[in-house]
């Protein structure tokens, strides 16, 4: 019985004016769009410099500034006030700012300062930038130090930072496996959601529930094509990350096929009982927007869990993305295996079982 | 009367939503092979009753019987033998005739090959052959009731209910409907069905008159004249739902 | 006139009729705001650490004291050899490992090997990058008052973080989802409104009445504008009293901006609906058209000067970059009317374009 409704949803699934075009275009926009997009490395920051003193040793402190990476300098600016104009129009974002007698204060006193102004309405940014212009700052102390033969000698500790798993430090690793994810839940989880609410809606789904059909039949045969889609493109996903960002999975490739799977069970689940809630494809759209937009910011897919207030953490216990997520990240960055993984693959057994039969129980032929 | 003969068989049935009763404990019988009409205003709680004879709604008290098997207990033994087709929606309009018939022979269990054949009974008695491959959705209204009628019959159900099927169609549409009802009845296929067109009221073997929900009057149409004086069943209808108090939606 | 608010009141009852959607649409503007500006932080916080130490001096303790007692980290134990370091950070029990060298006082004061190895989690780099910044900073404090080597030479950034002194990340989100809303509401419902009346086939009978058609569309706009002015009141409302946001510079320049983009909004919304037929589609050319382009390209959850070029050209073409960012420099940088003329040049210029674009459609459809 299940083959004819099979047959019939694919049929209608690459018959219908959008879906295919979504089908296309989501896995476009997720692999090669939100990975540039996605990107919270901080590099050409704009810096604006207010040099007062404009002696050889301040000039040469920005020559070795505008050298690194992190930094283009947009201008010099006579006062700080211009300067601060300059922020406020958003031409640049952090002002260097050398006092006046800069030179022969360091020579008198061999301790002098220097303005840092950051604009940090992006506090991430902020931060970064202004670590990275001391740590340049402090390297060329420690240079004239050096150079002019006082030996700092004593009391200097040796730091070495070493990062392991992301290497390269690369913005694109870190979100890729991630947003992997993002794709399976809508692909695999609202899609066939808003496909049962639209069958509703239209009214085509009482004609199948004066059939025999039984739930289980009808609901798998909206759930399958979407799992298969779902598999088929994650696949391409897997493969376009290897490909072209040179990104492959440090683990086992069949831990993170084991992991989809069970996390797709959650996410149909999870989208059935939705659409049991939902009369008409807008509520459904708004219901799921509101509930896509709450599980992904509090999935630690932008932003890290630790970060939040505890509050917040608890809430995260309850959210399949977050564990799935951390599976995709453990198995492609860490190289996890599945037995480091077993908190994470009960958290996501529990929630498949949770909806799935949350969803049986709420759906209704009759009432 | 046999009870063998009997199809469809109520009992109080009673379907009550809050405090507002929508259908208040009717009771009648529908014979094997005969035309039943279910005749009620908007709101008169005909389409209660039928969803609840459907399996698609509980009764809250009161027998019911499908097929001989109770609505609210074997409801999935009762759609096995049931059809139905509504005015308003019942085919997919994305897919092609064939693949309407295919599914809907599929969803009932029947195997490829019979449904092939049957496939092409159907569209050579409706005429449909050369809209095969077209879209259901392209096809004008009149067709697609016709071929959607035939898809309600065609795993060959004991009673087929048909809600308001003619709805929206000009009169040698529905002539043309009602010659496809008459063929069904032939093979022993028993109809109940709603409607708003007085003049196919004339057509049944028996009709009942729903007014706020109980069943104010049943006979065969020429009894019903008769009892009220009336020329025609339109005539009945207007004298009995006057009193109604419900007003329809 | 009368027949006008006639309209205008039916228009309202549709919208409160349907509690859910409405619940939603009030709702949305506030669980977000909660949620960017409590639990939503890039902020380093409870970061797990773990320490190697087998010299367990008077420096090492008082170098973990210290970071034990900041905010930032939590030293959840210790391991006794640089095995152990990668399987603690494998499994994601901590997040940075801090190894001290042996004998590191006494190597300290003689001016020998002292040093101190970080292997830090770099899954995510800015995260990565800040706490390593943090735990230097912890260093070079205990260090410095340790010693009193005035010889060498250092120059002491004095760093001012301007608007967000305290590097909330509420200031960078509150415009982004300012922005994101009005979008929703405005272009989004208004769409879906527009196209369902067309479908249901009740923009039929209210086109024949003696109301031109513009007057019409104008009257199913009005609820939806007053909708989102009330979201916008809430959002900001929200963020003062409850997220200490202030509103830095001018309310009333904030709201004319706002209204600029409410309007744009809408005449977006009714672009859409000229080109679509079905409500699913205005679903998804909304939804995949205007909101994803939204929350990724318009810097309000991803700073645009990361991006690259060809993404940061295409974000100029997004209103809702150039509102945000208009947003941003009123509402936090506090800034007066000169700084945001450019802004609201460009999403003035774009207003009047898509009014026009889209009278045009609309009067290209009627016919």
């Amino acid at each position: 019985m299940i083959r004819f409704l099979l047959e019939k949803e694919f049929k209608q699934i690459f018959r219908n004016k959008f879906i295919p075009k979504m089908l296309i275009m989501m896995p476009l926009m997720i692999m090669f769009v939100l990975p540039w997009a996605a990107n919270q490395e901080v590099k050409d920051i704009r810096l604006g410099v207010v040099n007062y003193d404009n002696r050889e040793i301040s000039n040469r402190l920005i020559d070795k500034i505008t050298s690194s990476d992190y930094f283009i300098l947009v201008d010099d600016y006579l006062s700080a006030r211009e300067a601060n104009d300059a922020v406020e129009r958003g031409d640049i974002d952090m002002i260097l700012e050398i006092p006046n007698n800069f030179e022969k204060e360091m020579i008198r006193s061999h301790n002098v300062k220097v303005m840092i102004a950051t604009n940090s309405v992006n506090g991430t940014k902020g931060v970064l930038g202004t670590s990275y212009l001391s740590s340049i700052i402090n390297d060329y102390s420690n240079d004239i130090t050096i150079n002019h033969g006082i030996i700092a000698g004593k009391s200097n500790i040796n730091l070495s930072v070493k990062y392991l798993f992301n290497v390269l430090m690369d913005y694109k690793v870190f979100m890729i496996p991630a947003l992997i994810v993002m794709l399976l839940t809508m692909l695999s989880g609202f899609l066939p959601a808003l496909n049962i609410v639209s069958e509703k809606e239209v009214g085509t789904i009482e004609q199948i529930n004066v059939s025999p059909i039984n739930r289980l039949t009808f609901v798998l045969s909206k759930l399958i094509p979407y799992w298969v889609i779902g598999i088929v493109i994650m696949s391409v996903c897997l493969i376009v990350a290897a490909l072209v960002y040179n990104l492959l999975p440090a683990g086992n490739v069949f831990t993170i096929y084991l992991f989809s799977i069970l996390y797709i069970l959650v996410v149909s689940g999870l989208g059935i009982v939705l659409s049991n809630y939902s009369d008409t494809m807008q509520q459904a759209m708004f219901v799921m927007f509101f509930f896509v937009m709450i599980l992904m910011l509090m999935s630690g897919l932008y932003t890290p869990i630790s970060g939040m207030p505890d509050w917040a953490r608890y809430i995260t216990i309850v959210n399949p993305l977050k564990y799935y997520i951390e599976v995709m990240r453990s198995v492609y960055l860490k190289g996890s295996t599945f037995f480091d993984l077993i908190p994470q693959f009960y958290a996501l057994v529990v929630f498949a079982l949770f909806f799935n039969c949350w969803a049986v129980i709420s759906y209704k032929k009759r009432n | 009367m046999n009870d063998e003969d009997i199809v469809i068989h109520t009992d109080k049935l009673r379907k009550q939503f809050g405090n507002f009763v929508a259908v208040e404990d009717i009771s009648f019988d529908v014979k094997k092979g005969e035309i039943f009409g279910f005749l009620g205003a908007n709101g008169a709680g005909k389409t209660t009753a039928m969803r609840m004879l459907c399996g698609l709604s509980y009764p809250t008290s009161g027998i019911a019987t499908v097929a001989g098997f109770d609505v609210s207990k074997h409801q999935e033994e009762v759609k096995k033998n049931i059809g139905y087709m509504s005015q308003k929606f019942s085919l997919y309009d994305d897919l092609k005739v064939w693949e309407n018939i295919r599914l809907f022979g599929g969803i009932y269990g029947m195997k490829s090959a019979k449904i092939k054949t049957k496939t092409d009974e159907i569209l050579n008695e409706l005429g449909l052959e050369n809209e095969r491959n077209k879209f259901v959705g392209e096809l004008p209204l009149g067709w697609k009731q016709k071929l959607s009628f035939s898809i309600s019959i065609f795993h060959e159900p004991k009673v087929v209910f048909l809600d308001e099927p003619t709805g929206g169609v000009d009169p040698v549409t529905r002539r043309h409907f009602w010659e496809l009802i008459y063929k069904a009845v032939s093979r022993g296929i028993t109809i109940f069905v709603t409607t708003h067109y007085m003049d196919e009221a004339e057509y049944c073997n028996r009709v009942s008159i729903m007014v706020d929900g109980k069943i104010k009057a049943l006979d065969s149409p020429s009894n019903l004249k008769q009892e009220f004086g009336a020329s025609s069943m339109e005539q009945v209808f207007f004298r009995l739902a006057r009193e109604a108090e419900r007003k329809g939606d | 006139m009368k027949i006008f608010i006639s309209f205008v009141r039916k228009e309202f009852h549709h919208i409160i009729r349907d509690k859910r959607t409405m619940l939603i649409l009030l709702g949305m503007p506030i669980v977000q705001i909660l949620l960017f500006g409590f639990a939503i932080t890039t902020e380093v916080n409870n970061v797990n650490v773990v320490v190697l130490d087998h010299s367990k001096d008077d420096i090492t303790r008082k170098i973990k004291e210290r970071i034990a007692a900041s905010d930032y980290f939590n030293i959840i134990g210790e391991v006794d050899n640089q095995e152990n370091i990668n399987s603690v950070l494998l499994k994601g029990d901590a997040n940075l490992v801090i190894a001290f060298s042996n004998d590191f006082a006494s190597n300290l004061k003689k001016g020998g090997d002292a040093s101190i190895q970080l292997i830090a989690d770099g899954t995510e780099p800015n995260q990565a990058s800040m706490e390593v910044n943090y735990i230097s900073g912890i260093l070079n404090s205990v260090v410095s008052e340790g010693s009193n080597n005035i010889d060498k030479i250092t120059i002491i950034p004095q760093v001012k973080m301007l608007y967000n002194p305290q590097l909330k990340s509420a200031y960078n989100f509150v415009p982004g989802v300012m922005g994101m809303i009005l979008m929703l509401i405005c272009a989004m419902m208004t769409s879906i409104a527009i196209v369902r009346e067309r479908e249901i086939g009740t923009m039929e009978i209210l086109l024949v009445s003696p109301l031109k058609p513009i007057i019409i569309i104008i009257s199913k706009m009005i609820p939806y504008c007053v909708l989102s002015i009330l979201n916008l009141i809430s959002i900001l409302l929200l963020s003062v009293y409850v997220l200490d946001v202030p509103i830095a510079g001018n309310i009333f320049l904030l709201f004319s901006v706002s209204l600029i983009f409410i309007i744009l909004a809408l005449s977006l919304g009714l672009l859409i609906s000229t080109l679509v037929d079905t409500q699913m589609a205005a679903m998804l050319a909304s939804g995949m058209g205007l909101m994803m382009p939204v929350i990724i390209l318009s810097g309000l959850m991803f700073p645009i000067e990361s991006m690259p070029k060809i993404l940061q050209y295409i974000s100029a073409i997004i209103p809702a970059r150039w509102y945000i960012e208009a947003i941003k420099k009123i509402m936090i940088q506090g800034v007066e009317f000169q700084y945001v003329i450019k802004e609201i040049f460009i999403l003035s210029i774009m207003t009047i374009s898509l009014i026009l674009v889209s009278l045009k459609k609309f009067k290209t459809k009627l016919n």
